[in-house]
């Protein structure tokens, strides 16, 4: 529990943060109408593909083979998340741009 | 080069918020996409050429990381530019699936690394949280979400095991109990970790099973909302702000979401959770309910004079018509009919298609103004002073049912009261159960006539038909 709540203290700021996301998000999605459902969820799918930053970090640190095998999958999965989601994402856009 | 890192973070950060926002309003939408992918790019970049680790190093094995990318933007350019519009569910689903995967792989290797040297006794219990939940959320994510895809895809029927409630609680709990000792040190074998490993992907798998057609939608949503969490615990894991920011974002956007949907099917999240939409059930509904009465069948001529002649005429836009590709013919008797000053609207119901907003992207794709789409609220009202509804490949969204029939999966959900109208065609390729499985009391009420066929041939001799009317 003490180490926890060390944890918590030290990354404070982050909690933070987490929270006023939380509100941010809600706020952003409030008032969509229905239309943009599908769009938006796929949108927002593509911004997760933010963890392919992650998959980076590890990937750039990794030594042993197994390590470098999984990091290799994690950056092309994530990338695929990044990469698929804009652009399935755009096209389902497009489609809406065309109206007069 | 840190600083200069911080403030590309930093840029990114305000660019997904933005590119949200702007994706809210049709006019920006856009634009907001491609804002955020342009913040995506650039964290990317920039975490390959200036993150310097507590040792001060830059990032190695540039070539796994640049082949990683390069391999998968061909991949996922080749597919999202390929798939057609009406699989477009099934592809957010896959790409969550692939983000999740991506998540959980992290975790796995930081752990193992951990473990390797040997630093997995002293790590502190935050680390290992986010670790686990990393691992869990990521991993349920990514093993629910190509369950969904397999099921709109419709290459994985809907089945659920008996007791499946019971199981899945079961596992949950296993799951949880089995990361909480591993966390607070009760368990020093570091392979149970695997065993979660395998628990999270057995879980995901038998957390979608059971549930069914129309609700899939509300179970990509929720679990793109997870995949944010993963992506968030990798935030913490880095101190690394903008994935932290990102993925919060998604999370909670991704769940005010997926409550958003169940409200516009009227139906509550743990009642889709829960799930007695399922399977067994369906199927069990499906044949249970038969309806006496006998189908009327309409020849197309006939219902070509009844469409020129009259005053005011809906159509009821399902799934049946973007699978036959039929959105430009319907697009094309809307415009012969508007000649013949005839009043055309289309009734949009919030989940036509498979996902909400679907089937307003496919109509757009066949340029029907917008104008024209009239969405279920208001088209209600309507349907009393109409003189003919054409459904085309729509089933359950029509389904009396929802209204009548208590005991019906799909009771409680919202639908367009097309039996208001002087008469009602139903185009369907065969008398086949909707994706709920079940029967539609619709087509046997007397002012109903069916007109089988594929909708896009029926479609188009429709056309000409009312062409040779002059």
């Amino acid at each position: 529990m003490e180490t926890i709540l060390e944890f918590i203290s030290k990354h404070i700021e982050m909690f933070y943060l987490i929270i006023l996301m939380i509100f941010v998000g809600i706020e952003l999605i409030g008032h969509v109408p229905s239309v943009l459902h599908t769009p938006l969820m796929s949108g927002a799918n593509a911004i997760h593909g933010v963890v392919i930053i992650g998959s980076i970090i590890v990937m750039g640190q990794a030594h042993e083979i197994i390590s470098l095998i999984l990091g290799f999958i994690a950056v092309i999965m994530g990338t695929l998340n990044v990469v698929g989601g804009f652009v399935v994402t755009d096209r389902m856009l497009e489609m809406f741009k065309k109206k007069k | 080069m840190q600083n200069i890192l911080q403030i590309i973070y930093l840029i990114s950060s305000v660019t997904f918020i933005l590119g949200l926002k702007f994706l809210g309003n049709p006019a920006t939408a856009r634009k907001g996409n491609l804002i955020a992918a342009g913040g995506m790019i650039l964290a990317i970049f920039a975490t390959i050429f200036l993150y310097t680790t507590e040792t001060g190093e830059h990032l190695g094995n540039l070539g796994f990381i640049f082949g990683g990318l390069i391999i998968g933007t061909i991949i996922g350019w080749m597919i999202a530019k390929k798939v057609k519009m009406t699989a477009m569910p099934q592809m957010v689903s896959f790409f969550n699936g692939m983000g999740g995967a991506c998540a959980a792989l992290i975790s796995m290797i930081e752990f193992r690394h951990l473990v390797s040297s040997g630093h997995y006794e002293t790590a502190s219990a935050g680390t290992l949280i986010t670790i686990f939940a990393g691992l869990v959320i990521g991993t349920v994510s990514f093993s629910g979400s190509i369950i969904a895809y397999g099921k709109l895809e419709e290459k994985i029927k809907d089945f659920s095991l008996p007791a499946g409630q019971f199981i899945n609680i079961g596992l949950l709990i296993s799951l949880l109990g089995l990361s909480a000792l591993m966390i607070s040190g009760n368990i020093e074998n570091t392979s149970v970790f695997y065993i979660i490993l395998v628990l999270s992907v057995l879980y995901g798998v038998l957390f979608v099973f059971p549930i069914g057609g129309a609700d899939m939608p509300v179970v990509i949503s929720l679990l793109n909302s997870f995949t944010g969490v993963a992506a968030a615990c990798g935030g913490f894991l880095y101190s690394n702000n903008v994935m932290l920011i990102g993925g919060i974002l998604v999370g909670s956007a991704g769940t005010l979401l997926t409550v958003v949907m169940c409200k516009s099917m009227n139906r509550s999240l743990t009642n889709v959770l829960i799930g007695n939409f399922g399977g067994s059930n369906a199927t069990a509904a499906a044949t249970s309910t038969t309806f006496v009465g006998s189908i009327k069948e309409v020849t197309k001529s006939d219902a070509a004079i009844m469409m020129k002649y009259a005053k005011k005429v809906i159509i009821v836009p399902g799934y049946g018509l973007a699978v036959a590709q039929a959105q430009h013919v319907v697009h094309e008797l809307e415009e012969l009919l508007e000649k013949n000053d005839v009043t055309v609207k289309y009734a949009i119901h919030p989940v036509a298609g498979r996902m909400p907003g679907h089937m307003n992207v496919l109509l757009a794709e066949s340029n029907v103004s917008y104008d024209k789409l009239v969405e279920m609220e208001e088209v209600n009202p309507e349907f009393a002073t109409t003189d003919v509804v054409l459904v085309i490949g729509a089933n359950d969204v029509v389904n009396p049912a929802a209204k009548t029939d208590p005991s019906s999966p799909i009771y409680g959900m919202p639908i367009l009261d097309v039996e208001n109208a002087a008469t009602v065609i139903v185009m369907k390729r065969s008398m086949k159960a909707g994706y709920a499985g079940i029967e539609n009391e619709l087509f046997y009420k007397p002012k109903t006539s069916m007109l089988f066929g594929d909708a896009k041939k029926s479609l188009s001799e429709l056309v000409s038909e009312i062409k040779s009317l002059g």
